[in-house]
């Protein structure tokens, strides 16, 4: 017995030429390109009550969402806790990761930050310290502080845009690093620009991420 | 603070003596403690079980599925003294699935409750099933007393934890003057927007709780904002655009039946002759007997539907989440359209197909602006004679031989036509539901009830017992459910009996679990795994060991006999349709394929 509907085969029937990219754009010459992930700060202002963390971080571990580094703390009003998060996504990613953590209801305004916006994370790193007066110095190029040495360890607080971060860890390496602990990037936008004020879009940090002049702040 | 309660109120009531008519109830109490006015008296609030059991009052809830236990037995309390009823089922999942089913059929929240620990982990598959699908859902879980939390107690779960990820917003009550409040505003959350889920863990200690508050109105969190009509410019681009397309089709998907768009986009559509394609959650929104009608799109959906959504230059996707089951491969899906996206969430646009004319509001809403908009209709006739060529190359007839096994198609258009058309129809997953979709003309919305997103095998029981409840008198509750699906949750049938629910359940027995079969058949060189049920119960006998009615179809001068006296018995009925084992569901597209290039049989695949 026959199985099945009738109708044209597959190969009979016609199909159109157009096709979409991975990420659902039609691909035609002006849109061709699938967008690259791209690393950026994304600033959240949050009801400061129990449970809105693992909301957060739930929301872009079951999302896999590409997250760096997640930071909380509280704001200026107790009511309220800011959460900066540094994805790194293709655009229509962040453009997910935007709207998705606007939908969490404890979420009051979130926000890609402009690329100038101030981002500064804090490091100790505990070194060997047969050379106390070589750490030092390294730890007075980077505006470091060491806040514990014992006879065998010093341990230096150093704060910063990542890259020097990165630079003072590289650094501090040849010391023979025991262990460091990060704190994650922090950030605010900058002047009068409100982070994370009920209103704002995220509108002119995405004119600024799409056009050909995307760069960090130089204070970095 | 009972005491500072009773104190309080009298003071209130003198101050307040010109409105006695409005305000709430201690003025019609009378010193003996008895109502005066039994239609609106109410006592004052004394624990947050009271309080909590307000605010659905308050909220208009008529009806509660759940089922008793330690950590919840201050709310049952609580109940027992109130009008809602409540429906005890036989398991938590069903509570959950019925109380779905509810708010799918009513177009309120739906309520379940559940105790702590293993009743609010039974709760989770049907919380993650309405997440899936965005029916709106109100789950009350009791939890171990505030001071034994984290502490491993005898019945504790992390709930609001385990719910976290399948709810819209969850809380855990830590005020007794607030938790009716927190139901409250969870009930206004759970339909506000885009609807689904909300879930408020109730620890015994706050329920218990002596309280004289009153809970808040039913009123969503300030935070939680939505946008109701779309953005202007954006609409006038998109009515430019269906002005001037040459394939268009509408895509309407289950948030067009949510936001009771349905009208508006039947309006729009016969208006501007536009063919028509749902979704599966979408299915009623456009009825299935209209000339534009295509009906469903997606890896089992008709043939014309899926050539017209690959063909099509503009498509209007309404209340859609661009499933991919829906889809298929995002490559191959519409790649010539462009995608005009109503929605009401903002995430769901561009979230899998890249929205050219993102139209972020109310589905109704925005359809009433697009048709304000389009001015002239889209010169589409030979698109409109092509969608009607389509219709009739790939029919969905199949061949129904009186000498060989019951043919499903057989069954189900059998059962539609002994029905009314406000008939609703549930079901289980599998097969089943796929022949149900296919083969069963739909007409209304809020008359198909299944588990899309999650697909949720035992679903057609327990919604159907909630569907039946919110259902009016005249309409039909038929569950067309698969061997396997039904015997997940049958216990139902236990519920169906001692409520007196007019049911009527057709399990479609091929004594397989059918779509894994399928599959077998199809990608795993009909290598059986597992998939031969074989030693499946007599479900006629079953249902009469429930107190239900049992019925049997072996044949097909057996069907319309058969479903016309288990339609006729008022009750649960149960129809043990015994089906031919091996057919299976077409058309198909694999998962990931290309929709235009469905198979009609096997060797297609
Ligand atoms: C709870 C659950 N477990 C497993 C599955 C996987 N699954 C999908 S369809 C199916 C077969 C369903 O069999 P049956 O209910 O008999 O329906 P039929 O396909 O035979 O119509 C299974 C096992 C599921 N969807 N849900």
């Amino acid at each position: 017995m026959k199985r099945g509907l009738e109708g044209p085969e597959p190969e009979e029937r016609p199909t159109p030429s157009g096709r979409r990219n991975k990420q659902g754009i039609r691909i035609d010459p002006e849109v061709e390109a699938t967008h690259e992930p791209r690393r950026t700060v994304i600033s959240a202002l949050v009801e400061h009550e129990p449970g809105v963390l693992s909301d957060v971080s739930g929301l872009f571990s079951r999302r896999q969402f590409n997250i760096e580094s997640l930071t909380v703390g509280p704001t200026e009003d107790d009511d309220r806790a800011r959460i900066t998060i540094v994805v790194e996504e293709p655009d229509p990613g962040i453009d997910q990761v935007e709207k998705q953590l606007r939908k969490l209801v404890p979420v009051i305004s979130v926000r890609e930050l402009e690329p100038d916006a101030m981002r500064r994370e804090l490091a100790l790193i505990k070194v060997d310290a047969t050379d106390p007066a070589q750490v030092n110095a390294v730890a007075e190029m980077y505006d470091a502080e060491t806040v514990d040495s014992s006879p065998e360890t010093a341990t230096i607080e150093v704060t910063g845009a990542r890259p020097k971060i990165e630079a003072a860890v590289e650094t501090f390496s040849q010391f023979g690093i025991r262990e460091i602990s990060r704190t994650g990037t922090t950030a605010l936008a900058r002047g009068t620009d409100r982070t994370a004020a009920a209103e704002s879009t995220a509108q002119p940090a995405d004119e600024a991420n799409h056009g050909d002049n995307y760069q960090t702040a130089d204070d970095d | 603070m009972s005491e500072r309660a009773a104190e309080i109120s009298p003071a209130d009531d003198e101050q307040d003596d010109d409105q006695i008519t409005d305000s709430a109830a201690p003025d019609a109490v009378t010193e003996d403690g008895t109502a005066s006015d039994a239609e609106t008296a109410t006592d004052p609030v004394t624990t947050g079980a009271e309080s909590v059991v307000r605010a659905l009052e308050n909220a208009g809830v008529e009806c509660a599925f759940g089922v008793q236990g330690g950590a919840i037995m201050p709310v049952y309390d609580a109940l027992y003294d109130s009008d809602i009823r409540h429906v005890t089922m036989a398991h938590e999942q069903g509570a959950a699935h019925a109380a779905d089913a509810y708010g799918i059929v009513s177009g309120e929240p739906g309520v379940c409750l559940a105790t702590s620990g293993p009743g609010a982990t039974n709760l989770v598959t049907g919380i993650a099933d309405a997440d899936m699908d965005s029916d709106p859902l109100l789950a009350l879980t009791g939890q171990v007393p505030t001071e034994f939390v984290g502490n491993d107690a005898f019945q504790e779960t992390d709930t609001t934890g385990v719910t976290t990820p399948i709810t819209k917003d969850n809380s855990f009550a830590s005020d007794s003057d607030r938790v009716g409040s927190d139901v409250s505003e969870a009930f206004a959350l759970a339909g506000a927007g885009r609807p689904g889920p909300t879930l408020v863990d109730l620890p015994k200690d706050i329920t218990k709780g002596e309280t004289d508050q009153e809970p808040d109105d039913p009123k969503v969190p300030d935070t939680y904002q939505v946008q109701e009509r779309a953005d202007t410019e954006i609409v006038e681009a998109a009515a430019e655009r269906i002005e001037n397309a040459a394939r268009p089709v509408m895509l309407l998907g289950g948030g067009v039946i949510k936001g009771e768009a349905s009208e508006a986009c039947r309006e729009f559509a016969i208006e501007h002759e536009i063919p028509v394609i749902t979704t599966m959650p979408g299915i009623g929104a456009f009825p299935e007997d209209h000339e534009l009608s295509l009906e469903m799109a997606g890896m089992h959906g008709t043939g014309y539907a899926n050539m017209a959504i690959t063909h099509c230059d503009t498509l209007i996707g309404i209340g859609t989440r661009f499933d991919d089951r829906l889809t298929g491969g995002i490559e191959t899906f519409a790649p010539d359209a462009e995608l005009i996206h109503v929605d009401i969430d903002p995430a769901e646009i561009s979230k899998n197909i890249h929205a050219d004319y993102p139209l972020v509001g109310d589905a109704e809403t925005v359809v009433e602006q697009l048709a304000d908009a389009v001015d002239e209709s889209p010169d589409a006739t030979k698109w409109r004679a092509q969608c009607q060529q389509w219709k009739s190359d790939y029919s969905m007839a199949y061949d129904a031989p009186k000498d060989e096994p019951v043919q499903p198609e057989f069954v189900v258009e059998a059962l539609d036509e002994a029905t009314s058309d406000r008939a609703i129809v549930t079901t289980g997953v599998g097969q089943h539901q796929m022949w149900a979709c296919q083969y069963w003309t739909y007409t209304e919305p809020r008359t198909w009830v299944s588990s899309h997103g999650l697909g949720t095998m035992g679903y057609g029981l327990p919604s159907a017992i909630g569907a039946r409840i919110a259902a009016d008198d005249d309409q039909e509750v038929v569950c067309i459910d698969g061997d396997g699906s039904f015997l997940m949750t049958l216990q139902g049938l236990s519920v169906a009996v001692r409520e007196e629910l007019d049911i009527t359940v057709a399990v479609l027995n091929n004594e397989y679990i059918g779509m894994v079969r399928q599959w077998q058949d199809a990608f795993f060189d009909g290598r059986h795994s597992a998939s031969d049920y074989g030693w499946m119960p007599e479900f006629d006998k079953l249902a009469e060991a429930f107190g239900a009615e049992g019925f049997r179809i072996d044949d097909y001068d057996d069907v319309a006999e058969t479903i016309d006296a288990a339609i006729a018995y008022d009750g649960p009925s149960v129809i043990d349709v015994h089906i031919d084992p091996d057919a299976n569901v077409y058309p198909m597209v694999p998962s990931g394929g290309d929709n235009g290039q469905f198979a009609l049989a096997e060797d297609q695949l």
